[in-house]
């Protein structure tokens, strides 16, 4: 049918059309490239850089190692502060983390380009399939984690390295979470998710059990009784809904799933899509959806967000991708009602917002956009059943800065708990020191044993 | 517009930027493209006996060292003097001046040490019209193991000796070339102006291994699974190259003899402070063999705008203009004092300049002010010993202030004194004491 199709439907583009919009956003770097780009690094003292990087990467040793060709001496600095160090080079938003911290940006307000020569680094050790770690000797300790996301990874990793037996219990079909079902597919292309999930899982010593969901085939109480320690790593299961008239609507979807269905498309050209696309929210969530559908061939992609511009969540960067591909970003607008006819959305009725005394308020002014599609991308939650009595905090998982919760075989880290930002690298950097917590409580309770 | 004309030993040249005896200087095909692309002279490939001519090895002879970005800053050769006919390279010389009569044209010559091998040579450049000889006395590999080049260039009775013969059987100037390859570049220098020499050009390349191929174990570069010494030159030689020219120009015995400044020329910059240390003119290898022969319009139009800006009407005004300058160690004045200071408002806060002083110096930078990144100068740390101006990323972030007369030294607590003071006369000199008690 082409572009134009009305209603939502797949195939609006050529297969080179495609290709091309879901190839990488930054190409990677070849040898050259990174031997100039990393020559552009100052290898500052307590660079500022490597402060920014939640992981705290030492930026400054693996650039100058990629500067002297030792790209697998450079990987090896990245992962041994961040196993996740290959994604992470795809997914972080390095405008607002490294990158925005690196003193070239007052010097000349370019960066170093940190993220693509970590890239460079640690894909090269990756496609030579080089492995740095070993697991220790056995302690013959029992970890339990849950959830095969980028906190359940890392902690699982270093747990193993430990020498400790790990399984995880992941619901999903595949592991990787959000990476393997959430990363927009133009920073990770190809099957890069599972690749490193693999690369990851290499080490030895961690067994992945998938179809295992908490609440549902198991407890924290079963897994108490059976492990010495037990990670939680779930993120976020749930998604907030609108509460308006027409959300029941065909067409309504959580943009989550709308992601999750196209990264798992093989072809791009089975995943349909709406000739009007209305996204709603202010993320990152919101600029994926919003630039994916644009790419999936949308003839017109609007995000409404209720507040203004400055308040949104998505990065100076990720706005002007956006805007780049052809998406309209209108602010100070908020959904009212869901306008359908046959059962199927067409239109949605926004009513414009204003910040009064009392906050942000409808102002009764509406406009009405043509939308056979709506993706809501208003927030995740944290949803799951079978935790028992775990202290709580502001809707997600208490815990303390070494990642306890308040029982003492729990520990949690990734987008379940409050604490930091939502982004792969702060749940590696979760899941990582969890692990050496709890590692030092099993030698503690080793060493009190004996 | 300022006149870059250059009379040198009375060879005249449009400016005073030359070639050096090298590759770029090989050939007719060369020189020709060279005087089109601006060069006032050149100083053609070192000419040998008549009969075989020698031959260079036949796989890599280049090697060099880079900087960041791969920019090219040291390169060593093993190439000899040229493989071509004797007859053939006087041929072409003499077409060639003929078709630039207004640029310089000097013969370089190594031949054996011996008084019939100069006298047979020297007729034969004459006859193509050459400007003058240069004598080379410099190559350091290869030619000197068959006693020549450096090989007499590190003897001054042989390069006297050289020199008398030659001024004896041309009437052409006479441009001694140095090898750097020696303890005191004066030494040679005063044995060439002994033997009557016209003029000295230094430097000639720097003996070095550039690398090692540390698959195969050999220096690079590397020629069947082996490696040999070879000259070094370009930018990195260029500090070198200035401290000789300037200690032959300050040198009693041979001040005021005219030099050709060579090594590591590349900029207009560079040639002015060649100048300025005692040069005539300068001549040029590495940077034209790295970026082509154009780079003369950068050095032409660069050193007359500076000229312009200067006020600087002639070569003259700047030739020797820094040698009284140049003075030695014991003669700097102990009572000057400066001071780091950093512009708060250029600082990228890169943070180098704090852990050279902090690891390495005299911990006179901050790091952290209030717990906030800041790079401050502690004045009563500071020696001013120029370390962080050189280890800062921006030109001009930090530069070293004098402290004014009366002035109160914080590292110290004494107050600056007016008057010039040096080693000589200084207290903790065991032999200024000696006198002083004499
Ligand atoms: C659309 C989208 C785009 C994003 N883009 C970026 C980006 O570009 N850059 C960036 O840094 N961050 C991005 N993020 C955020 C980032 O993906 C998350 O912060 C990160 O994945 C959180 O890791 P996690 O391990 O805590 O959780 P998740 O990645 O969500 O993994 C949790 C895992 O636990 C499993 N699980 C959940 N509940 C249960 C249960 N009850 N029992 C067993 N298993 C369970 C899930 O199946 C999943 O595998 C994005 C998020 C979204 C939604
Ligand atoms: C490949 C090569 C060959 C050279 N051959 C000669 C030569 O035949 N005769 C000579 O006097 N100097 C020779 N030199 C030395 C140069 O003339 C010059 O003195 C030296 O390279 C330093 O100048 P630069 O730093 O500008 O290159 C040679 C240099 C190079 C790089
Ligand atoms: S801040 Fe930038 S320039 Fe400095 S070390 Fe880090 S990456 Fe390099």
């Amino acid at each position: 049918m082409g572009r134009l199709a009305p209603g939502i439907t797949s195939g609006r583009l050529s297969a080179a059309d495609y290709d091309a919009n879901f190839s990488d956003l930054h190409p990677p770097l070849d040898k050259h490239e990174a031997l100039v780009a990393s020559d552009r690094c100052y290898f500052c003292h307590d660079a500022p850089c490597m402060t920014a990087c939640p992981t705290s990467i030492d930026i400054p040793l693996f650039i100058r190692q990629i500067s002297t060709s030792n790209p697998l001496g450079a990987a090896r600095t990245i992962f041994d502060q961040n196993i996740l160090g290959g994604m992470c080079a795809r997914v972080c938003p390095t405008e607002t983390l490294c990158e925005q911290a690196c003193v070239r940006n007052t010097a000349e307000e370019r960066p170093v380009e940190i993220g693509r020569l970590q890239r460079y680094a640690t894909d090269t050790a990756m496609e030579r399939g080089v492995q740095f770690y070993k697991r220790a000797a056995s302690t013959g300790k029992k970890v339990a984690v849950v959830g095969a996301g980028p906190a359940g990874l890392a902690a699982a990793h270093r747990l193993a390295m430990h020498g400790h037996d790990v399984v995880i219990f992941e619901a999903r079909e595949k592991s990787g979470g959000l990476n393997e079902y959430g990363i927009a597919t133009y920073k990770s292309t190809g099957d890069f998710a599972q690749d490193e999930v693999n690369y990851i899982l290499s080490i030895g010593g961690i067994e992945v059990r998938h179809g295992q969901k908490l609440g549902r085939d198991f407890t924290l109480a079963h897994l108490e009784g059976q492990y010495d320690a037990i990670f939680l790593g779930i993120g976020l299961a749930g998604v907030n809904g609108l509460g308006v008239e027409g959300e029941d609507l065909a067409g309504v979807e959580d943009a989550v799933e709308f992601i999750a269905g196209l990264r798992q498309a093989r072809d791009k050209a089975s995943v349909a899509v709406g000739r009007s696309v209305v996204v709603l929210g202010g993320g990152m969530t919101a600029i994926d959806a919003a630039v994916q559908a644009k790419l999936l061939g949308a003839e017109e992609v609007t995000i409404a967000y209720r507040r203004g511009k400055e308040n949104m969540n998505a990065s100076e960067f990720e706005q002007d991708l956006a805007a780049s591909k052809g998406v309209t970003i209108r602010h100070w607008l908020q959904p009212k009602r869901v306008l359908g006819e046959g059962g199927k959305a067409t239109a949605i009725e926004l009513e414009y917002t204003a910040l009064t005394a009392n906050g942000l308020a409808g102002t009764g002014e509406t406009v009405t956009i043509r939308a056979d599609q709506v993706l809501k991308a208003i927030g995740q939650t944290f949803r799951v059943e079978g935790l028992g009595a775990l202290e709580m905090k502001g809707g997600r998982i208490a815990i303390d800065a070494e990642g306890r919760t308040s029982h003492p075989k729990v520990w949690a880290g990734g987008d379940c708990v409050k604490l930091g930002e939502d982004l792969t690298v702060t749940s590696v950097a979760q899941g990582r020191d969890a692990a050496e917590s709890i590692n030092r409580a099993l030698a503690g309770a080793a060493r009190s044993a004996a | 517009m300022a006149d870059l004309r250059n009379n040198f030993v009375g060879i005249k040249s449009p400016n005073p930027f030359w070639l050096a005896s090298a590759p770029p200087t090989d050939k007719a095909y060369n020189v020709e493209r060279a005087f089109k692309a601006g060069w006032g002279g050149v100083v053609w490939k070192t000419l040998g006996s008549e009969g075989p001519p020698v031959v260079n090895v036949n796989g890599p002879r280049y090697g060099a060292i880079w900087g960041a970005d791969r920019r090219l800053l040291g390169l060593n050769n093993i190439e000899l003097i040229t493989d071509r006919p004797l007859q053939v390279n006087l041929q072409e010389m003499k077409q060639v001046k003929m078709n630039w009569p207004d640029r310089a044209l000097i013969a370089s010559i190594m031949v054996p040490c011996v008084e019939e091998e100069w006298k047979a040579i020297l007729p034969l450049v004459e006859e193509t019209g050459a400007d003058g000889i240069e004598l080379n006395f410099g190559c350091p590999h290869g030619m000197s193991e068959r006693g020549m080049g450096a090989a007499v260039g590190q003897v001054p009775e042989y390069i006297e000796m050289v020199v008398r013969w030659c001024k004896q059987y041309t009437r052409m100037p006479v441009i001694t070339k140095l090898t750097p390859n020696i303890t005191d570049i004066r030494k040679p220098a005063r044995a060439a102006k002994a033997g009557g020499t016209d003029a000295v050009s230094l430097i000639n390349t720097i003996n070095s291994i550039v690398s090692v191929d540390l698959d195969s174990f050999a220096p690079s570069p590397t020629v069947d699974g082996k490696g040999t010494h070879g000259g070094y030159c370009g930018p990195a030689v260029k500090p070198i190259a200035l401290n000789m020219v300037a200690e032959i120009a300050r040198d009693p015995e041979t001040y005021g003899l005219p030099i050709s400044g060579i090594g590591g020329v590349t900029t207009w910059r560079d040639a002015a402070e060649f100048l300025a240390l005692g040069a005539g003119n300068v001549q040029v290898c590495t940077a034209a063999m790295t970026y082509g022969f154009k780079i003369v319009q950068e050095m032409i139009s660069g050193l007359s705008d500076w000229m312009d800006e200067k006020g600087h009407r002639t070569l003259d005004d700047i030739t020797g203009r820094a040698v009284p300058n140049v003075t030695d160690w014991q003669y700097l004045n102990l009572n000057y004092v400066a001071k780091a200071h950093i512009d708060q408002d250029a600082c990228i806060k890169c943070g180098r300049c704090h852990i050279a002083c902090e690891d390495t110096s005299h911990q006179a930078i901050t790091h952290l002010v209030n717990g906030v990144r800041h790079f401050e100068v502690k004045e009563e740390e500071c020696v001013g010993c120029n370390l962080c101006v050189n280890v800062c990323p921006v030109e001009n972030c930090i530069t070293m202030v004098p402290l004014a007369a009366g002035a109160l030294d914080q590292r110290t607590g004494r107050t600056v004194d007016p008057t010039y003071a040096n080693w000589t006369t200084h207290p903790n000199n065991p032999v200024a004491q000696r006198q002083a008690a004499e």
